[in-house]
């Protein structure tokens, strides 16, 4: 038995890998033939079972004469037998196999190790609603404290002692601001366009187009330029930061902020906070106007005014109030986009993966949040009157 | 060294995700102005130790005691203020990605102390330059190699002249000149700045040269195996696991290698 044998000229060169087994005095012989080279099939399962029974101290042999080369499958097969031998109590005798496989099978643990494993929750219907409930209420602590170091940030920024960096601020104050024009007046432009419109065909039917001016001046200034700007905001700057968050947190950014006794929410939430809570209203102003604009557009094909009558009958029919309730509104919505994506990020895993799913549950608690807290403002607006 | 003040006591210190055990039964005592060696396969838990002492992982159980208190029983502001004594260099840097170098070293700087502009911007070429950075100054993260980050990161990790620095695998990834370099910055350190270091790395020749305690942690076991400078260890030690891991260059990977670096 040379060790080379795999190499001779004699035999065949596409045949089948085989292996066959068969006990000696000296304990079992397993005999390999063939050409083990591609990634084939059945050839490299070894049955658990296929090892013929066997007294303890026997020893496991190979002949190898017929083998006619090998890759990696030859090698799974062997470290299987290796294995099994090892579950039959034989001693494994591999000098008969080609040097360099032995080398590579030297390698390999003797036994399986299982996988480390995963975390799982395995737990009653009771325990996940119990945790999921401690859990909804230990967040809410987390984020409520975030709010208030945020708040206590500002504070001191006030004060001129901040860890805030005045660039980083502009830097966000510009993305969160004027780089976002552009889609909050087409979607805003748009929406006005489509309310006018819907509003002059029902209109229409009792005489009263002239009222599409308060339709479209009311709608959009309490509810849907706050709303729109605000989803548009909780996809575009939301899922930003949740992005960069994240980020930072696989990069072990965030870590070496806290190892240094950089505060995270002066350093890190403070201006992502603030830049949106001051931009927000005056978007929310400016797609107000655009979707009035919208309004007009339509309008003004449609129906018989003259423009100055048009805008003249708008501020006419909307109050003051109305932009003052919107503005406010859009404040929160600011506040809560912000703090939801920040809060998203810092709970982020550290993979890759992470950041997109930080980004989209960003995104997607920003859009579901700001209608929720819509609908709160018009009951509190319903039982205050507003 | 045995008479020298203790800083840092760690002590029976247990670390775990979840239900995962990754080290326990942790204990060692850091001397002041001592160069103390982690030591192990990868994936054993070096970093984790690491991390566990600077405030990063709070342990399972266990106390890490810092001049007679225990980090983890402190409030936030406590530890922060511990903390403010530490310098930390992580394994991949952990630059500031939206800051040039030179404001990743400014920042803490500018944090805590009163310095003007310009005596901080000398204090940050000075930084620079002892890790031989100083033409990076105005470079982005995302513009310099991975063993300029890292070499930044160390900048950064002195910016406070810190009483303690934690090195993880500072010269991984550096060539045989910087990393000979680094040594002996490590050393100048340390006398210059009477600084005492932890450092996690798997470069022995560094080891020999600069460390005198250390401890072996093991991946398998989950425990520390043997305490000493890893001079000693690789002398003196007759564990299987740590004899392989000091005298590695000589011989084929170990089973026990094997097995730790399954878990990376
Ligand atoms: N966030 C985590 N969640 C779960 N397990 C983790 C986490 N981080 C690390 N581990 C596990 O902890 C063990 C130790 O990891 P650690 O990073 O401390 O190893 P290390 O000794 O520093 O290795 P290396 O020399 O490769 O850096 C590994 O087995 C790893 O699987
Ligand atoms: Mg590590």
């Amino acid at each position: 038995m040379t060790q080379n044998s795999s190499t001779s000229l004699s035999t065949k060169t596409a045949s089948s890998p085989s292996w066959s087994v068969e006990s000696t005095a000296a304990g079992v012989c397993l005999t390999i033939k063939g050409k083990w080279t591609a990634l084939t099939g059945e050839a490299m399962l070894f049955p658990q079972d296929a090892l013929p029974p066997a007294k303890a101290g026997q020893t496991l042999t190979f002949d190898a004469n017929g083998l006619d080369g090998w890759d990696s499958s030859f090698i799974t097969f062997v470290w299987n037998v290796k294995r099994a031998a090892g579950q039959a109590s034989l001693s494994f005798d591999s000098q008969a196999l080609p040097a360099s496989a032995q080398r590579l099978l030297a390698l390999l643990p003797e036994k399986t190790e299982k996988p480390a494993p995963h975390q799982e929750n395995k737990e009653g219907i009771l325990a996940h609603i119990g945790g999921a409930t401690l859990n909804t209420l230990q967040e809410i602590g987390t984020v409520s404290s975030l709010a208030l170091q945020v708040v206590k940030g500002a504070v001191q920024a006030v004060r001129g002692k901040s860890s805030m960096r005045l660039k980083d601020l502009l830097v966000d104050i510009w993305n969160a601001g004027p780089s976002a024009l552009l889609i909050v007046s087409v979607v805003n432009f748009l929406v006005g366009a489509i309310l006018a419109f819907v509003g002059l065909l029902e209109l229409r039917k009792f005489a009263a187009e002239i009222y599409v001016t308060n339709l479209v001046g009311i709608a959009s200034a309490r509810e849907i330029s706050a709303i729109m700007t605000a989803i548009i905001m909780a996809g575009r700057t939301g899922g930003a930061y949740a992005a960069r968050i994240s980020t930072m947190q696989g990069n072990e950014e965030i870590d070496a902020l806290q190892v240094t006794g950089i505060p995270l929410a002066g350093y890190i939430l403070l201006p992502s906070i603030l830049s949106l809570v001051i931009m927000m209203p005056f978007l929310y102003l400016y797609g107000t106007m655009v979707a009035i604009f919208g309004g007009f557009v339509v309008s003004m094909s449609m129906m018989d005014l003259s423009p100055i009558g048009y805008w003249l009958s708008t501020f006419d029919g909307v109050d003051l109030s109305q932009f003052a309730f919107g503005f406010v509104k859009s404040l929160f919505f600011a506040g809560f986009i912000a703090l939801a994506a920040c809060r998203v990020g810092l709970k982020a895993g550290r993979s890759a993966a992470d950041v997109g799913i930080a980004a989209t549950r960003a995104v997607v608690i920003g859009i579901v949040g700001v209608i929720a807290l819509d609908a709160v403002f018009a009951i509190i607006a319903n039982a205050a009157g507003i | 060294m045995s008479d020298q003040e203790t800083l840092i006591s760690v002590r029976d210190l247990q670390l775990s995700f979840g239900p995962k055990i990754i080290q326990q039964k942790v204990s060692f005592d850091l001397k002041k102005g001592s160069i103390f060696a982690v030591m192990g396969g990868s994936g054993c838990g070096k970093s984790t130790l690491l991390r566990s002492i600077v405030g990063l992982l709070r342990p399972t159980e266990g106390q890490i005691m810092v001049g007679g208190d225990d980090y983890w029983a402190q409030d936030d502001a406590r530890r922060t203020a511990i903390n403010r004594r530490y310098g930390v260099l992580f394994q991949n840097g952990a630059l500031w990605s939206s800051m040039t170098v030179g404001e990743n070293v400014a920042l803490p700087l500018e944090m805590f102390t009163d310095l003007k502009p310009d005596a901080i911007e000398q204090l940050v070429r000075l930084k620079l330059g002892l890790v031989g950075m100083e033409h990076a100054i105005d470079l982005f993260p995302f513009e310099i190699s991975g063993g300029m980050r890292k070499r930044a990161g160390l900048a950064r990790a002195i910016a406070l002249e810190p009483d303690i620095l934690f090195f993880d695998e500072p010269s991984a990834g550096l060539d045989p000149i910087t990393s000979a370099r680094l040594d002996d910055l490590i050393l100048t350190l340390r006398d210059g700045l009477g600084a005492t270091i932890v450092i996690v790395s798997h470069e022995l020749p560094s080891l020999f040269t600069i460390a005198d305690d250390g401890i072996f942690l093991d991946a398998v076991t989950h425990r520390p195996i043997a305490h000493g400078s890893p001079r000693e260890l690789h002398d003196n030690c007759t564990i299987p696991e740590v004899t392989a891991f000091m005298h590695r260059s000589a011989s084929i990977p170990s089973q026990t290698e094997q097995k730790a670096e399954q878990h990376v």
